[in-house]
């Protein structure tokens, strides 16, 4: 009880120091525990896959389509429970910045392979009829203030023309990490539209979902689905929705990587001020440690000051750090809106913003606790600091 | 009277552990700064480089990429008569029909597949191309099952090597050479004969025309004559515009990202630094005391200290830039998010870039010592003196 009010005392003794570290301290947390939760961000489409849903693509690359008549040969291979598609249709609504996904679906199919998105009965059918219908993420429609009934210009780059499509629901995502950034209407708007002006491109599917009844045979109907289409005009890539979604992380893997070096950068740029701060303390108080000696104090009590006091700072930094981090994330998610569908903190983040000032401070304290422990009494008591 | 440099310096030297503590803080921050901007400097130049400015690239309106556009055969033949198109030797028109996709390809040493462009070039591709060179092989044989691939696609992917073979639309292709693109974004591209590569992916459409133009100036009028062609629906960008407009997105990307970290991490720094200086002046009152005794005026002592602040700063700034300088060794890849291809571009270093990391290192020093400083140069020198 002493000792820990000797080291509260201690940690006090320099406040404009102590402020300055404690709020070194928090803005590393917080960038740390930011950058934590930007990486999270980029893994969450993956994350939110379901292992049922299996992915069929051209195995080309994705700007290669597969024909329609796929569907039937997929629902029939064993093991396959429902089948839906989706072509990607890349449009700009207003300025290019304002990006959000577009998908142009099968329909009542599509939205029943992703029980995710949660729709009511009333909105689900009037999209389904209306032909110009379209089905609106939550954070989208709050993002750009899409309404029901609205009418949404889009204009196509991969397929030309000015589009428009009505409002006719807005799903809500069921866990808090589902995304709902994105946009869908009817592929068979996309289809006639199509079929009146580029007829070659009519027909063509970008990428079929595939409902599988047992997660533990993905790879047995992968192989079947991908073997049905071999040596055909359009070879196809079956794989699980994570495994889809991990290639496209890890195409900007790069950047990712960058920005994991960078947050630990973050940590040894305050592990460096830390160590500066415990080192001065320390030797100003040189003499103070050898009166403790001359008292009969060991080393091992001088190190739990030096160390309490250290862990002290450490974790009443990290502590305001992750507190902010709530406030701060979610103003961060409001600015970059649905360039990332979804911004949540993780307890691995926490963790590991708690973890990081934990070894902040025990390795501030090594340096000046070895040269406090190693000072014989006459030269501690000489020094004047 | 000015107080010696040389007093300043060894006032550093005198707290090395500290000195040493703080400087490390600031390099590491200097190092993110510079990395940044070497980064997105290693960007420009890789796609300045891609482009030549007096070619056009001709592409289907509101199409953005040559991935997404589609040129029918009948418009490239209207655009490549254009008058404003400059002769080659033999007399024909310096125009190259060009078909790009994306294939998936997996990189050497694991099973990730990223996308990599595919360029089928028509003959005179090349000669608008004057920075790609090849470095080994030979030229690909029109109408044959051969590509050529670009240095950085060479070293990075499986079967893109020379002599590997690479088995895409229902044929296997041989990769004869290698070419050299001089740091330019066709370093990561494939190249092979336009019109195999669209029998292949049984495509009727080139995606873009490239054109040299015989007078570079001519280049609004020719824009202008394509645009309001009722026959094409085509654009016109100067090829150098194009790919810069490409990569407008990740450019803006880097450079947000890594200002806003720079600045967050500069934080930071210069709180390690003001707590330097603070405890540098606290452990100095009474010698601060004698020199105002000796007759120094305040604003030397706070010369001083400002100056010992900005030596701290310019250390780390040396420090950080120096180990910064070592990332040009190093190439960069990710996808590019416009096109959708991955984009090997290096870290660049160029004077503007020195100047701009130690002006930002001396900024923080200045503002992590200026504080501390005032206070020193605030004392009373009998305070000062008795404080001892």
């Amino acid at each position: 009880m002493h000792t820990l009010k000797l080291i509260i005392k201690n940690a006090l003794r320099h406040k404009l120091r102590t402020t300055l570290t404690v709020l070194g301290l928090v803005v590393a947390t917080l960038s740390f525990g930011l950058l934590q939760t930007v990486v999270d961000a980029w893994y969450a489409g993956a994350e939110a896959a379901s292992n049922t849903r299996l992915i069929t693509r051209n195995a080309i690359s994705l700007v290669f389509t597969l024909p329609l008549s796929y569907e039937s040969k997929i629902r029939g291979v064993e093991g396959v429970n429902g089948v839906a598609y989706a072509n990607w249709f890349g449009g700009i609504y207003q300025e290019p910045k304002n990006f959000f996904p577009q998908f142009a679906i099968s329909g009542g199919s599509y939205l029943d392979l992703y029980p995710e998105f949660v729709l009511s009965d009333e909105q689900r059918t009037a999209f389904l009829r209306d032909r110009k219908g379209c089905v609106v993420g939550r954070k989208l429609a709050t993002q750009y203030g899409f309404k029901l009934g609205d009418v949404i210009p889009i204009k196509g780059t991969i397929f030309p023309g000015q589009w428009e499509f009505v409002v006719r629901g807005i799903y809500d995502g069921k866990q808090a990490t589902t995304d709902t950034s994105q946009f869908f209407f009817h592929w068979d708007y996309l289809n006639e539209t199509l079929l009146k002006t580029v007829a070659r491109r009519a027909n063509q599917i970008g990428v079929y979902i595939v409902q599988i009844d047992n997660p533990d045979n993905a790879a047995a109907i992968s192989r079947a689905i991908d073997a049905q289409f071999k040596n055909s005009l359009a070879e196809t890539l079956t794989e699980t929705e994570k495994a889809f979604q991990l290639g496209f992380v890890s195409m900007s893997e790069a950047i990712i990587v960058a920005i994991r070096v960078v947050s630990f950068v973050v940590i040894l740029i305050i592990m460096a001020v830390m160590a500066n701060t415990m080192a001065m303390s320390a030797r100003e108080r040189l003499s103070e440690y050898a009166t403790l000696k001359a008292l009969g104090f060991g080393p091992g009590f001088l190190a739990t000051l030096i160390f309490g006091e250290s862990v002290l700072i450490a974790a009443v930094g990290a502590g305001i750090g992750i507190a902010l981090l709530f406030p701060v994330a979610k103003g961060f998610s409001a600015q970059l809106g649905t360039f990332f569908p979804t911004f949540e903190i993780s307890s691995k983040t926490l963790a590991l913003q708690a973890g990081a000032a934990l070894v902040v401070g025990i390795i501030a304290a090594i340096a000046p606790t070895v040269r406090s422990t190693r000072v014989n009494i006459v030269d501690g008591l000489r020094s004047i600091g | 009277m000015k107080i010696p440099l040389n007093y300043i310096a060894r006032n550093l030297w005198t707290r090395r552990l500290t000195t040493g503590l703080t400087a490390a803080g600031l390099a590491l921050v200097v190092f993110v700064f510079a990395t940044v901007l070497m980064l997105d400097e290693g960007l420009k130049k890789t796609l300045v480089t891609t482009g030549e400015y007096d070619n056009v690239v001709l592409i289907r309106r509101a199409s953005e990429t040559e991935v997404q556009s589609g040129v029918y055969r009948d418009q490239a033949t209207i655009a490549a008569s254009h008058p404003a198109i400059a002769l080659g030797q033999d007399g024909q028109p310096l125009v190259s029909k060009e078909t790009v996709v994306l294939i998936a390809l997996n990189k050497r040493g694991s099973e990730k597949p990223a996308n990599v462009v595919i360029r089928g070039v028509s003959q005179l591709g090349l000669t608008l191309r004057p920075q790609v060179k090849l470095s080994s092989g030979r030229m690909f044989r029109p109408g044959s099952s051969e590509i050529i691939a670009g240095s950085g696609i060479a070293k990075r992917f499986t079967g893109a090597g020379i002599g590997e073979t690479l088995r895409f639309g229902q044929r296997e292709w041989t990769v004869v050479g290698v070419f050299d693109a001089g740091n330019s974004g066709f370093d990561s591209e494939i190249w092979g004969d336009a019109d195999q590569l669209m029998q292949a992916f049984r495509r009727p459409v080139f995606s873009s025309v490239i054109v040299r133009l015989n007078d570079s100036r001519e280049f609004d009028a020719f824009k202008k004559d394509i645009e309001t062609d009722q026959r094409l629906t085509l654009e016109a960008k100067r090829e150098q515009t194009f790919y810069a407009d490409q990569s407008k997105a990740l450019s803006t990307f880097i450079s947000i990202l890594g200002l806003t970290l720079s600045i967050i991490f500069s934080i930071g720094a210069m709180i390690g630094a003001m707590i330097t200086m603070y405890a540098s002046v606290a452990n100095r009152v009474a010698e601060i005391g004698t020199l105002r005794a000796l007759g120094f005026k305040r604003r030397d002592i706070l010369a001083a200290f400002l100056a010992e602040a900005l030596l701290l700063a310019m250390a780390g700034g040396v420090v950080g830039l120096f180990f910064a300088s070592f990332m040009q060794f190093l190439s960069f890849s990710t996808v590019n998010f416009q096109s959708f291809a991955e984009l090997a571009f290096g870290f660049t270093l160029n004077p503007a870039i020195v100047i701009k990391t130690l002006l930002f290192a001396i900024v923080m020093g200045l503002v992590g010592g200026v504080l501390p400083a005032v206070r020193a140069a605030r004392m009373q020198i009998i305070d000062s003196l008795r404080a001892a």
